[in-house]
């Protein structure tokens, strides 16, 4: 079933006289339950896209349908409810509360939905046992690892059982063994639980965790590859021939 | 370069510091204001006894000003080291691009002295418009003509505006300048990096220091509102440290409970914002537990200063209708060997009469009488066996001076001039009258045990268990600290002891009158130096209260506008700063899907608490400290101190109330989502 469906949007920025198009005319679209990655270098126009369907940035052009809803045309409330309803965040830089409690910041996601205390408490608890962070439930940001902070983020993220995950940069900063431990936890979320997750990165290691990889380069799309049945470590090896096919400054950056 | 760094500085500042500004402009124009009062009140045609009483103004507030710029020094430099931390990145990049200390200083300096030369101007301006407006209640409080009246400029104030405001700006700079050169380049690099430690107090902890300090505050409050005539200046000071320490220590322990109590109630903490809005108060609180305590306490002087200053205001206008029914008093003693001694009587109007002036002609009506005195009748002998216990409470009463004496049937002449009830009461008994409270409640104790006394060689019972409400001489506040109105036929003339005239003049409130009969006293005065002739007259009364009035009035909305600018601007400056601080939490909220109006309502609720949190122990302890002072005030008359209280909290809630308002409208601009 197709969740969401990317037609034909632009997206340019500056005036008249010195115009970027940062994107450029892309269509795609993403299945129900499905692991896409989008990789691009640094300005190939990966995270203004990111940010065009996760609402925070508007289209110049063109139209985003998350189930049938337009939500290029949402605005104030509407688009405030969507947001919270329909979408779950990961950033780079975690973005957690600092004055909060790991469990607090999770279950911020639900009480700003006005759902009930006694939901609230089972929600966070089942959904702290999937990511493995039980333990670091009354702990605050600061004392917690990078690894554990990104994996309270993506709790945060799942707990409201939104229609897409949206990731940017997951793993960017993160060590190399928690970044492999938080991209197992996506898998799982992925194949086990159901969810749909849409991650952008530069990363052809953690592109090589998703179903699907889209490359992007110049604010269009350059190419396109699923991993069908290939191991990981043969997904892996096609994206970095894509890469390297793309070249210039991604190649740096495998 | 460095100039036009500095400006585009002070442009950005401008935006997000206004209330720093604002409050600068506040400071300059007060300051100026109550300067320019003394040549103001100058202007004004009023009596010879208030150009004294404006003379005592003007240099009493010249004197409170040093003590107000010292608060506003400390304000200013306070704001100008913490406007310097905010701006840390700032320098780390100035010196990162090779800029050396001694240029940043300059940049600094050269700031400085902008904002030092724009806010004297700015707020000079703002002064000399204000103390237009001003002038108008100088001139209402010395009930003085205003026809007189131009616009004026006090060079005077302005000139020491400018000095005293040039001082402060120095300091600034030098303390500036000292901060630079002790920076260093990886902490200010570093100074964004805030991880903040989250520790919760031990709950039972706070609990038992709340109980703690909630009794230390119970026990200060009832030794100053309750036990007040023990107190003592070292007892004071002790109940004051105590209640100030006590502040602190409740600010601490609530901090603690908040969260506590908050998290608690699960089903209100898991709605909406609630968790975050109660997170960022806790933290808030938790971190500025030392700020509030002082603004708290400020506030607490604020509040009394102000209450009081309208309320002897007030009082004095209502207390001089009251105890000051009737022009004139005089009053005439002859001593017969030396001063201070046993008195003869003399007829006041014979003694005018010698000098060719005939006074009963003066007046429209009076009562002529004169008091008694028996020098074996005195406090102490009234007292009895009660007066050791009186003692140690009252001291400052001199027990031996004999008691003042009254003829029943003069006193109700009096009381039927003065328009108050008249007595009856048999010929063996007395009635003590008596308007000073205090004094009225000791002696009220001794009434009701129903001793007789011993005057004149009569045995005298009291007709009432208690005093009853009164005076004799005209004043402007109760100070009748005791007449005993004895039956007529107990007075001999032997014991007379003064001569009394008490009337109104043919004109009511005549000037005329009233230096004649002055200049003829004093031909009186002279024949002999054993006597004493005084004169009370309602227009010196009168003079004397508005004087005073106005002198405290002046001196509560300098003190305390002065202590509610610094505490609304410590408060702001810290709520903005930290709003800067969470902007990224806002935006991260925003993120998640919270809507707009949660947020703002988040904030409101955050900038509310930490404006009321102060405001609410300020209040709880001018409820008591007001007790205390209802006490000192006590002669002056406190019955319309309700109207005051109303009066001064307008005035709070004015300033205060503009500050939080200010400080949550900029606020909700910081925390606005940035496109």
């Amino acid at each position: 079933m197709e969740l969401l469906s990317i037609q034909q949007i632009e997206k340019y920025y500056g005036s008249r006289s010195s115009l970027t198009k940062a994107i450029d005319d892309i269509s795609f679209s993403v299945q129900q339950g499905e692991f896409v990655a989008i990789m691009g270098a640094s300005g190939s126009g990966k995270t203004t896209l990111l940010n065009c369907i996760s609402t925070i940035d508007r289209v110049t052009a063109g139209h985003i349908f998350l189930e049938n809803t337009d939500i290029t045309t949402l605005k104030g409330k509407a688009l405030n409810q969507f947001r919270r309803e329909k979408l779950g965040f990961i950033f780079q830089e975690f973005n957690l509360l600092d004055t909060l409690t790991a469990y607090e910041n999770i279950s911020l996601a639900l009480s700003i939905q006005k759902k009930p205390a006694k939901e609230i408490d089972e929600a966070v608890k089942t959904v702290a046992e999937q990511l493995g962070i039980t333990e670091v439930l009354q702990k605050y940001p600061y004392q917690m690892s990078g690894g554990q902070k990104q994996r309270v983020a993506s709790a945060r993220a799942i707990v409201t059982k939104p229609k897409l995950v949206l990731a940017d940069e997951p793993t960017g900063a993160l060590d190399s063994k928690a970044a492999k431990m938080l991209l197992e936890r996506f898998r799982y979320l992925n194949q086990e639980c159901g969810a749909t997750i849409m991650m952008v990165t530069h990363d052809s290691f953690t592109a090589s965790y998703a179903g699907r990889v889209i490359f992007i380069k110049d604010g269009k799309i350059f190419h396109e590859i699923s991993r069908g049945t290939d191991s990981r470590k043969q997904f892996f090896d096609k994206i970095i021939d894509v890469v390297t096919l793309l070249g210039g400054d991604m190649s740096d950056a495998l | 370069m460095l100039f036009k760094l500095s400006v585009s500085n002070i442009r950005r500042s401008l935006r997000d510091y206004a209330v720093y500004f604002f409050t600068l402009l506040i400071g300059v124009s007060v300051f100026y204001v109550f300067n320019a009062i003394g040549g103001q009140a100058a202007m004004l045609r009023v009596s010879e006894s208030r150009n004294d009483i404006i003379e005592l103004l003007k240099t009493t507030l010249s004197g409170v000003s040093v003590f107000v710029a010292g608060v506003l020094g400390l304000l200013i430099v306070y704001a100008s080291r913490f406007l310097m931390k905010r701006r840390s990145k700032e320098f780390a990049l100035y010196m990162t691009l090779g800029m050396s200390k001694g240029n940043i200083s300059a940049i600094l300096l050269l700031e400085t002295l902008m904002i030092g030369i724009g806010s004297l101007f700015v707020g000079l301006l703002i002064g000399i418009g204000l103390s237009q407006l001003m002038s108008a209640l100088v001139a209402n409080l010395f009930e003085a003509d205003m026809s007189a009246y131009k616009f004026s400029v006090s060079a005077e104030a302005i000139g020491k505006t400018i000095l005293y405001f040039a001082v402060m700006y120095l300091v600034v700079m030098i303390f500036n300048s000292v901060v630079v050169t002790r920076m260093k380049l990886i902490n200010l690099l570093q100074s964004g990096r805030r991880s903040e430690q989250i520790r919760l107090k031990n709950p039972v902890l706070c609990v038992v220091v709340f109980l703690l300090a909630a009794a230390m505050l119970g026990f200060a409050y009832y030794n100053v509102g309750w036990n007040y005539p023990h107190l003592n200046n070292k007892t004071m000071a002790l109940y004051i440290c105590m209640g100030a320490a006590a502040t602190f220590f409740i600010f601490w322990s609530v901090s603690g409970m908040i969260l506590r109590v908050m998290m608690s109630a699960k089903n209100l903490y898991h709605r909406g914002l609630n968790v975050f809005t109660v997170r960022q108060i806790s933290s808030k609180v938790n971190t500025t537990v030392f700020s509030m305590t002082v603004i708290c306490l400020m506030l607490f002087v604020t509040i009394c200063t102000l209450s009081s200053a309208f309320s002897i205001r007030n009082s004095m206008n209502a207390n001089l209708k009251e105890f000051c029914p009737v022009d004139c008093e005089i009053e005439y003693r002859q001593y017969t060997e030396e001063m201070y001694g046993d008195t003869t009587y003399k007829d006041i109007t014979e003694l005018y009469a010698e000098q060719g002036h005939d006074l009963t002609a003066d007046f429209s009506e009076y009562v002529h009488f004169h008091n008694y005195c028996d020098h074996e009748f005195t406090f102490g002998s009234f007292l009895g066996s009660q007066l050791d216990k009186f003692m140690e409470s009252y001291r400052f009463i001199e027990y031996q001076t004999p008691m003042n004496l009254v003829r029943l049937s003069d006193y109700n002449k009096l009381a039927a001039l003065y328009g108050k009830e008249q007595f009856e009461m048999a010929d063996n008994e007395f009635i003590l009258l008596c308007d000073f409270r205090s004094m009225k409640e000791a002696t009220d104790s001794i009434l009701s045990e129903g001793y007789p006394i011993n005057v004149c060689g009569t045995t005298l019972y009291s007709h009432y268990a208690e005093c009853q409400e009164g005076f004799i001489d005209i004043s402007s506040q109760r100070i009748n600290t005791g007449i005993f109105i004895i039956p007529d036929s107990a007075a001999e003339e032997k014991y007379a002891a003064a001569d009394y005239i008490i009337g109104n003049y043919k004109e009511q409130g005549s000037k005329e009158y009233e230096s004649i009969i002055r200049e003829v006293s004093l031909e009186v005065g002279e024949q002999d130096e054993l006597c004493r002739l005084d004169i009370n007259t309602k227009i010196d009364i009168a003079d004397a209260s508005v004087g005073l009035g106005a002198l405290v009035t002046f001196l509560g909305l300098y003190i305390g506008l002065v202590f509610l600018i610094a505490c609304g601007a410590i408060l702001a400056l810290k709520e903005l700063s930290e709003s800067a601080d969470s902007a990224g939490r806002y935006e991260m909220l925003r993120r998640i899907g919270a809507d707009e109006n949660e947020l703002s309502l988040s904030l409101f609720r955050q900038t509310g608490v930490f404006f009321l949190l102060p405001l609410l122990l300020a209040i709880v302890h001018s409820v008591f400290g007001m007790r205390f002072s209802a006490y000192i005030l006590e002669a002056m008359g406190t019955e319309k101190m309700w109207i005051s209280v109303f009066g001064a909290s307008l005035l709070i809630l004015v300033i205060y109330g503009g500050y939080f308002l200010i400080t949550y409208f900029c606020s909700r601009g910081i925390i606005k989502e940035r496109r």
